[in-house]
């Protein structure tokens, strides 16, 4: 664990990257994704990494995710340096230590809106059941979706979707939740709204949430905004003033 | 374990159609499986009970090498009284014997006074050969239902027919004996027996006594010991026993005195039987060639159109080993809907065969209803199979599906 003590406060951060890089292998030559990235990231922080597409935001936050590996430099998630976890030892990481909200929702189809929210903690871990219920109604009144709990994925609209979603990735009590475009598929109201959520489990359950977008509009919901362009960071923006540089 | 079949059979809903057609071609080899297996079965069955008996006994007893020889009826073969005494008091402690008949078995001159022929014959107690082979009677096709009574003979058809002897006539019985002496006796015919195929199925039968007079044995000499079990599927672990206490009996040259024979060894029928088991094993391999391809078909589908889904619950943490029980789950599930429905039509379907009474010959014997009889063991065997089956072609589909990387898996569109 990286501790670093600043002004008699000790702090663990969320994420902590040095010089990070990202090599794509297509044929012969190699793409270079992400450049030599450093950043940290505060607990409880509200962080977005935006940039146009192809800017490396995905690939970032894979590897924020334990979804895939750097090429190069150093990379620590809810202090564990997991360059070297094999795929089982990722897979088990994920599973206790983040949470994810994909661009296009990704909820399981057969499964209602409870069952969803309750897949990681039947599937990943082992929550008993007791426990499971409380956690995910508390979740589905957090997200307003208690009332449409037992329908289907296809009886819902996006902006529930993306809700329950968001339940799902809350379930486990993760240190850290990854949203990659969270809202790229979702109009500009309920985009806002989803974010509004998002913020709201950040405040209720002290979880670090990093998000990507393109969206120059919905990034001024940010607390912490990172600038990428072409694999690198050109800017660090905070905003009110919670973080300092 | 719960929640990976209701997630399997929530999948298998999703695909309505498909799952059903997987499901019902299952069913159907099921069924075809079956149906074969049991028709086929109770074929065999009933030949084998009418070999056994009609004629054979379950098993025989002989002296040893008497088998080797049996197409010149050796009467210096024979088992000495002696040796014959031994056998009964073995025979008579074994509690899994119904009832044995000893028989004299011999060649001969057979004379209507017109003309004469060769004959082979049995002698036997009628009642002991009554229980050993209870259908006897049966082949006796105008004898009006009458024990063979001493001085009587009964005839194979055939002899009847060509030397156009009739019921009531009286014939001649001419024979050498072991010492070769000639010596002669007169009999009625009182019954004309069927043939049948195998071993003695053209011997006519008399008295064991009336044999012992015509061979001029002093002392009774026995050619072989047809057994009757109580129970004929403990056939071969009985005969096993048997044959070992059998081989412990030493002549005084230090030589094994007996042989001993199931009705395997002693009928040509069984060649025909082993051809049954035969086709119902090759049939029993297509039902596997069908379950494999199919579920394997499905399971492959499957994995192709879940492929985001996967990469979902992998990149949220679900291990390997989840994903691969999730989809085997699913192929087992498949496998046990066609399994049971097939067992409930093939059930079905058997109770209408024998509904309908279809009847067939065999050989000479016409009229024969066809009874198919489904063993539980059967069923529990196929059904076996169809599930073992499953989850072995759900396998490869699955294991696909827990190695995919989830990234790549979650960009698939
Ligand atoms: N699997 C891959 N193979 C090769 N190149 C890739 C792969 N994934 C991403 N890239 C390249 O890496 C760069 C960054 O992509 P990405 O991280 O997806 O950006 P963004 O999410 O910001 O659109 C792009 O140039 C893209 O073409
Ligand atoms: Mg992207």
């Amino acid at each position: 664990m990286r501790l670093v003590v600043a002004e008699n406060i000790t702090k663990i951060y969320s994420v902590v990257a040095a010089k990070v890089s990202k090599d794509y292998k297509v044929g012969e030559i190699a793409i270079r994704a992400l450049n030599e990235v450093s950043f940290e990231i505060e607990p409880a922080s509200f962080v977005s990494f935006v940039g146009p597409s192809g800017s490396g935001k995905t690939t970032l936050l894979n590897l924020i995710g334990c979804l895939d590996k750097p090429t190069e430099g150093k990379l620590e998630v809810a202090g564990t340096d997991v360059l070297h976890l094999d795929r089982k030892q990722s897979a088990r990481f994920r599973g206790e230590n983040i949470g994810f909200i994909f661009q296009d929702f990704n909820l399981i189809p057969v499964l209602t809106v409870y069952e969803n929210i309750e897949y990681p903690l039947l599937m990943v871990q082992n929550v008993p059941g007791g426990e499971r219920k409380k956690r995910i109604m508390t979740l589905l009144e957090a997200v307003g979706m208690a009332d449409q709990k037992d329908k289907y994925p296809d009886q819902i609209s996006g902006g529930q979707k993306q809700r329950v979603a968001i339940a799902r990735a809350l379930v486990t009590n993760p240190k850290l939740v990854l949203a990659d475009e969270p809202t790229a598929n979702l109009d500009h109201k309920t985009a806002f709204m989803v974010l509004e959520i998002m913020k709201k489990m950040r405040n209720e359950f002290q979880t670090t949430f990093v998000f990507s977008t393109h969206d120059q509009k919905i990034v001024g919901e940010a607390e912490i905004v990172y600038s990428l362009e072409d694999g690198e960071i050109v800017e660090k923006q905070i905003k009110g003033g919670t973080a300092n540089e | 374990m719960s929640n990976l079949f209701k997630i399997a059979i929530r999948n298998l809903k999703r695909y309505k159609r498909r799952t059903f057609l997987t499901a019902f071609l299952i069913t159907l080899g099921v069924v075809f499986v079956l149906l074969f297996v049991s028709v086929t079965g109770s074929f065999k069955n009933m030949m084998i009970g009418q070999m056994t008996d009609s004629m054979l006994g379950h098993l025989q007893v002989h002296r040893k090498g008497y088998l080797a020889s049996i197409e010149n009826l050796p009467l210096n073969m024979n088992l000495r009284l002696q040796a014959y005494k031994k056998l009964e008091g073995i025979l008579n402690q074994q509690p899994e014997i119904e009832a044995y008949s000893p028989r004299i078995k011999f060649g001969g001159m057979f004379s209507t006074f017109v003309e004469t022929t060769n004959i082979r014959l049995n002698g036997i107690y009628p009642d002991r050969e009554l229980k050993t082979v209870p259908l006897l009677p049966s082949r006796v096709t105008n004898g009006g239902g009458k024990p063979l009574e001493k001085g009587e003979i009964w005839i194979p058809e055939l002899m009847a027919k060509s030397m156009k002897v009739n019921i009531g006539d009286t014939v001649v019985i001419i024979a050498t004996n072991k010492d070769g002496s000639v010596n002669g006796k007169q009999f009625k015919v009182a019954g004309v027996l069927e043939s049948i195929t195998g071993p003695g199925g053209r011997d006519g039968y008399i008295h064991i006594e009336d044999a012992m007079e015509v061979l001029r044995m002093e002392e009774m000499e026995i050619s072989e010991v047809a057994v009757r079990l109580k129970d004929f599927s403990r056939l071969r672990s009985f005969s096993s026993k048997l044959e070992g206490i059998l081989s412990g009996e030493l002549s005084k040259q230090g030589k094994p005195m007996f042989e001993l024979h199931t009705w395997e060894k002693l009928s040509p029928f069984y060649n025909i039987a082993r051809m049954i088991d035969l086709m119902a094993f090759f049939i029993k391999l297509m039902l596997i060639a069908v379950v494999l391809i199919s579920i394997m078909n499905v399971m492959i589908m499957a994995v192709y159109e879940r492929i985001r889904e996967i990469g979902t619950i992998a990149a949220i943490g679900t291990l390997p080993g989840k994903i691969l029980s999730l989809f085997v789950v699913e192929g087992f599930s498949l496998g046990l809907l066609g399994v049971i429905a097939g067992n409930i039509l093939g059930l079905i379907i058997i109770a209408i065969v024998n509904l309908s009474n279809i009847t067939f010959s065999f050989g000479r014997q016409t009229g024969l209803v066809l009874s198919a009889k489904v063993s539980p063991m059967d069923m529990l065997v196929i059904s076996l199979i169809v599930i073992v089956i499953s989850v072995v072609a759900s396998l490869q589909p699955a294991f696909k599906a827990s190695r995919m990387e989830p990234i790549k898996a979650l960009r698939h569109v």
